[in-house]
């Protein structure tokens, strides 16, 4: 087991530095001097100079990097040129927001995607079978960000049932009001890995039920309700799997639909940081973020021995 | 490396018959790098092919047996140069191949070419027969129209009409079909030696007998020379002149078929001969002639391969490496035993002279 | 003549050819197969036609995309001369629609065209190579995997800053690593097959292997992965036109569209969300079209 754990972290650990190489390089992606947005207008050339050197830009890149990747392991990701506030204090709470939503959400799809899942594996004929793979394909077609602006048109404005935009005052303290502005952007998060957890639970019910142990179970009368431990048994690792990638792909991408509910959430971040050039803003969160998704995997690679034991042993 | 390499000496007291030899190897090793192990702590290798010298005569078929997983295949593959060997030496018609002045990888393959196991895998899906059997010649510089002529000239040598056969895919023919195909494909570029890798295995017996023959009589009419892989003792005894045995990497005895098949030396050879299915009911099997499963050849047993498995094991057979010796009546019969050498230490060894003693000792890592 | 005599009797297949076999290639047999299936055609007719529509887009209608009129603004969808609606600045909106398609449908093409390209040339390097050769390419492959494919086009885009070549080197970017993982998985499966060893035994180059054995065979699965990103790709562009990285206004494409008309979604719902409508259709389209392609490609062959 610490074998595996020791392989795993010997391949999570390159890749979480060839992130860390792709995030420091954004900045010099940007056009231009990756100074010009940080340097005050009409700067002197003494000024200049400091402020490189405060940055470190006089040294060699790899150099560069270096410093940066210290900075970076000691929680310094820079200053917002925006709010010239700490990238980390800008990024901690729109993080939790960000959270708040994704939970919802994620748990708002397994419910949705197991249900649906489980309902499609046990009533399995052909027409069924091909409305679902085209349900299937139109659902990870839909630009969610549209879905949202759709449920906004529909729901909040035209029925007027559910606020539209925002975040609860936080005065008010948790409660119903928060919920409520939650439904319509967890939901729109949710679309996409409902029906990614749901064509996977039917592949995998139809997949034991065609075992041959549990067909010969069905003959001896065994009523199919009876293979839903199997069902469950044989469904959780590949779900867990999904849920990993897709609580990323939901955090990740929770900058377009953050977006249209102006959810203050990191994506919301972003558009501002973009809108704005902020790009220390830009790279610390993309750097966490993306080493959040990456460490979620490599924990979801941990578990996945806990439940399916064939991966231990190879 | 153990001190169990053969000497140059052995290999030339491999008579190989009449002719001259057209291809010989000696001290050929492959071991096979796993996948794991941090660097080089724990890193596990498939001795796939340990230390096997042999030779080929020019006009004689030489049968490789022995189970699966025992380096046969990866010793055709070997010879090919598909991939390459970690130790040994490899000559054909007394030149080496690949070396400073030896003979390039090119004139190798234009010399030796190898049928494959009828497979979905040995012919392109996608490529007509006519496609398929051209395209070495491209490679080797024919012109299209050219290697065109020579493909359909090909396919109709093997049996196989070329105005029905030229654009078909290889899903429209029938295994034997398609083996024939194979057998042309390997005739394109003319080679003298041609490395059948269990070529008639996996077709049916009809079919197999077919191709066979087509194989005897191409040989007869090319004057090719043949090393023929199967692990089907029958077949192997019906179109082999001498046949060599193999076991877990290592070659166990060598010598004329009938020899062979007529006085096995090696415990293991005797099992395999025993275990052959046979259509005589009198001859009916009684016990199983070997125990147990192949070992692992990454962690081969250490000294004798086959000791794990064998009847007559001693505890010589667990320290000393046995080396490929004549033994009996037939000079060109070898076998590595300790039981066939006198003065082993195995008490079943012949006692004809004693007194040279473990001179063959050490055991391989 | 040259016939050998000694094995028995004739191969079955020469007299059982009664019948006339129909000469027909893999390309042709797929393409047959496709042009039969119905969602496939329907999705190809709709595709054609917002691709007709958009080339020749000052020729299918009378107004002009660019000029506003204050007082026609936000006409709903039905009214009389504005099929579609107005939008916010009171341009129409069909017409708006149909020039927003050239540049969504080249935005979502272009990226996965190069993608495939440069994806394609790198996973058959590595898989037919193997070896360290493999293992650089798909570790720095991997990396790129390591981003949720959103977040990589947003960094991306939003590092290089706005624009629509930004756009199309960040989405090509996002699309070249698992273009490359397919590829490296067909062409190492490929790579292990007998034929491509009798091949290297003629003494065949690697690129004239590639060619001649390779590229025939893992071209399908790695053109049906790729156009499977097609939807993918226009989602994502609309999305990074959508957050403003893309095309400047007065132009537009549909995710520009639904940005600016975001803000009058209180006045205007069905308006603000017609060009998504446009982007699930072309999207849609694109998928299933795609997976249509892929049935009628697994012929067995």
């Amino acid at each position: 087991m610490l074998w595996y754990v020791l392989r795993r972290l010997a391949y999570v650990l390159p890749i979480l530095l060839g992130v860390s190489i792709v995030c420091f390089s954004l900045l010099h992606l940007a056009p231009g001097d990756p100074l010009t947005s940080v340097m005050p207008e009409f700067a002197s050339e003494q000024v200049i100079e400091q402020i490189k050197r405060s940055y470190g830009f006089d040294k060699p890149v790899p150099v560069q990097y270096l410093l940066w990747l210290f900075n970076v392991l000691t929680g310094d990701l820079g200053l917002s040129q925006v709010a010239n506030r700490p990238v980390w204090d800008e990024l901690v709470p729109a993080m939790v927001n960000t959270f708040q939503l994704a939970a919802f959400g994620i748990g708002l799809s397994l419910l949705c995607g197991i249900g649906l899942g489980l309902l499609a594996g046990y009533t399995r004929r052909l027409v069924t079978d091909r409305a679902i793979t085209t349900t299937a394909i139109i659902g990870v077609s839909v630009p969610h960000y549209w879905v949202g602006l759709v449920l906004i048109a529909i729901l909040a404005v035209t029925l007027g049932l559910l606020p539209a935009m925002g975040k609860a005052p936080p005065s008010d303290g948790f409660g119903l009001n928060d919920i409520r502005h939650m439904i319509l952007p967890a939901v729109t998060l949710a679309l996409i890995p409902t029906g990614i957890i749901a064509r996977s639970v039917r592949a995998t019910v139809i997949d034991v039920r065609k075992q041959e142990f549990v067909q010969t179970l069905q003959a001896n009368g065994l009523p199919p309700r009876r293979t839903f431990l199997h069902v469950i048994k044989n469904a959780s690792p590949t779900v867990l799997a999904i849920i990993g990638i897709q609580l990323g792909h939901l955090v990740g991408g929770s900058i377009l639909v953050e977006t249209v509910f102006a959810w203050p959430g990191t994506g919301y971040l972003l558009n501002t940081a973009i809108a704005y050039r902020d790009l220390p803003v830009l790279q610390g969160t993309i750097l966490v973020l993306a080493t959040f998704f990456v460490m979620l995997n490599f924990l979801v690679d941990l578990a996945q021995p806990f439940l399916d034991p064939r991966m231990t042993r190879q | 490396m153990p001190a169990t390499v053969d000497p140059p000496e052995s290999v030339a007291s491999d008579p190989a018959g009449d002719g001259r030899p057209i291809l010989s190897v000696s001290g050929l090793r492959k071991y096979f790098r796993l996948r794991g192990g941090l660097g080089g702590v724990g890193q596990a290798y498939v001795q796939a092919v340990d230390d096997i010298s042999f030779t080929v005569a020019t006009g004689e078929t030489l049968g490789v047996v022995g189970e699966s997983g025992c380096g046969k295949s990866t010793t055709a593959r070997l010879l090919m140069r598909l991939i390459e060997a970690d130790e040994g030496e490899m000559l054909l018609d007394g030149r080496d191949v690949g070396g400073r002045d030896g003979m390039s990888l090119r004139t190798l393959r234009r010399n030796v070419q190898m049928v494959f196991q009828d497979s979905y895998s040995s012919l392109n899906p996608r490529h007509t027969m006519a496609e398929e059997v051209s395209f070495g010649l491209t490679a080797q510089g024919v012109k299209r129209a050219e290697a065109h002529r020579r493909a359909n000239e090909m396919l109709e040598f093997v049996g196989l009409e070329p105005a029905i056969f030229a654009d078909r895919y290889p899903h429209e023919l029938s295994g034997g079909q398609r083996q024939r195909v194979n057998v042309a494909r390997a005739l394109a570029l003319n080679p003298r030696l041609l490395l059948l890798d269990e070529a008639v295995s996996s077709l049916d017996k009809s079919v197999e007998a077919q191709v066979l023959n087509l194989l005897i009589e191409i040989k007869e009419r090319l004057g090719l020379t043949y090393v023929f892989i199967s692990h089907d003792l029958n077949v192997v005894r019906f179109i082999s002149d001498r046949v060599l045995v193999m076991y877990l990497g290592k070659v166990v005895e060598i010598g004329p078929v009938e020899t062979v098949y007529g006085s096995p030396g090696h415990p293991y050879t005797r099992a395999l001969i025993a275990s052959r299915l046979s259509v005589d009911p009198r001859r009916r099997i009684e016990a199983p002639p070997m125990v147990g499963d192949l070992p692992s050849p990454i962690n081969p047993p250490s000294g004798c391969r086959f000791r794990t498995r064998c009847p007559l094991v001693e505890p010589v057979c667990g320290v000393a490496d046995p080396v490929l010796d004549r033994f009996g009546a037939e000079p060109a019969h070898l076998a590595a035993c300790h039981a066939l050498v006198p003065g082993s230490g195995h008490s079943k060894a012949p006692d004809r002279s004693a007194g040279t003693a473990l001179e063959t000792g050490g055991s391989p890592s | 003549m040259s016939t050998p005599t000694t094995y028995a009797g004739p191969a079955p297949a020469r007299t059982a050819e009664p019948h006339k076999r129909i000469q027909r290639t893999y390309w042709q047999a797929a393409r047959r197969r496709l042009l039969h299936d119905p969602v496939s055609m329907g999705c190809l007719g709709i595709l054609s036609l917002i691709i007709v529509a958009a080339i020749f887009a000052p020729w299918m209608t009378s107004y002009d995309p660019y000029t506003s009129s204050i007082v026609n603004r936000l006409k709903p969808v039905l009214s009389p001369g504005f099929i579609l609606g107005t939008d916010e600045l009171g341009r129409d909106m069909l017409t708006r629609l149909i020039y927003g398609g050239r540049i969504s449908l080249l935005m979502g093409l272009l990226p996965i065209l190069v993608a495939t390209l440069a994806g394609g040339l790198l996973g058959i390097v590595a898989g037919y190579f193997g070896g360290k050769t493999n293992m650089v390419i798909m570790r720095v492959a991997d990396v790129f995997f390591a981003f949720p494919s959103v977040l990589l086009a947003v960094g991306l885009a939003g590092a290089l800053g706005a624009g629509v070549v930004n756009v199309l080197i960040s989405l090509s970017l996002v699309f070249i690593p698992p273009i490359t993982r397919v590829a490296e998985a067909a062409t190492t499966q490929i790579r292990a097959q007998d034929f491509v060893e009798a091949a290297r035994g003629t003494g065949a180059s690697a690129p004239r292997i590639i060619v001649g054995h390779v590229l025939t065979n893992v071209s399908s699965p790695i053109l049906t992965y790729s156009s499977s990103l097609i939807g993918l790709s226009i989602v994502l562009a609309s999305g990074l036109s959508f957050l403003g990285l893309g095309i400047s206004p007065p132009l537009a494409d549909w995710g520009l569209m639904l940005n600016t008309l975001r803000q009058s979604i209180f006045l205007a719902p069905v308006n603000a969300v017609l060009p998504g409508a446009m982007i699930l259709v072309a999207s849609v389209c694109f998928n299933l079209l795609s997976d249509g392609l892929r049935t009628a490609m697994d012929v067995k062959p």
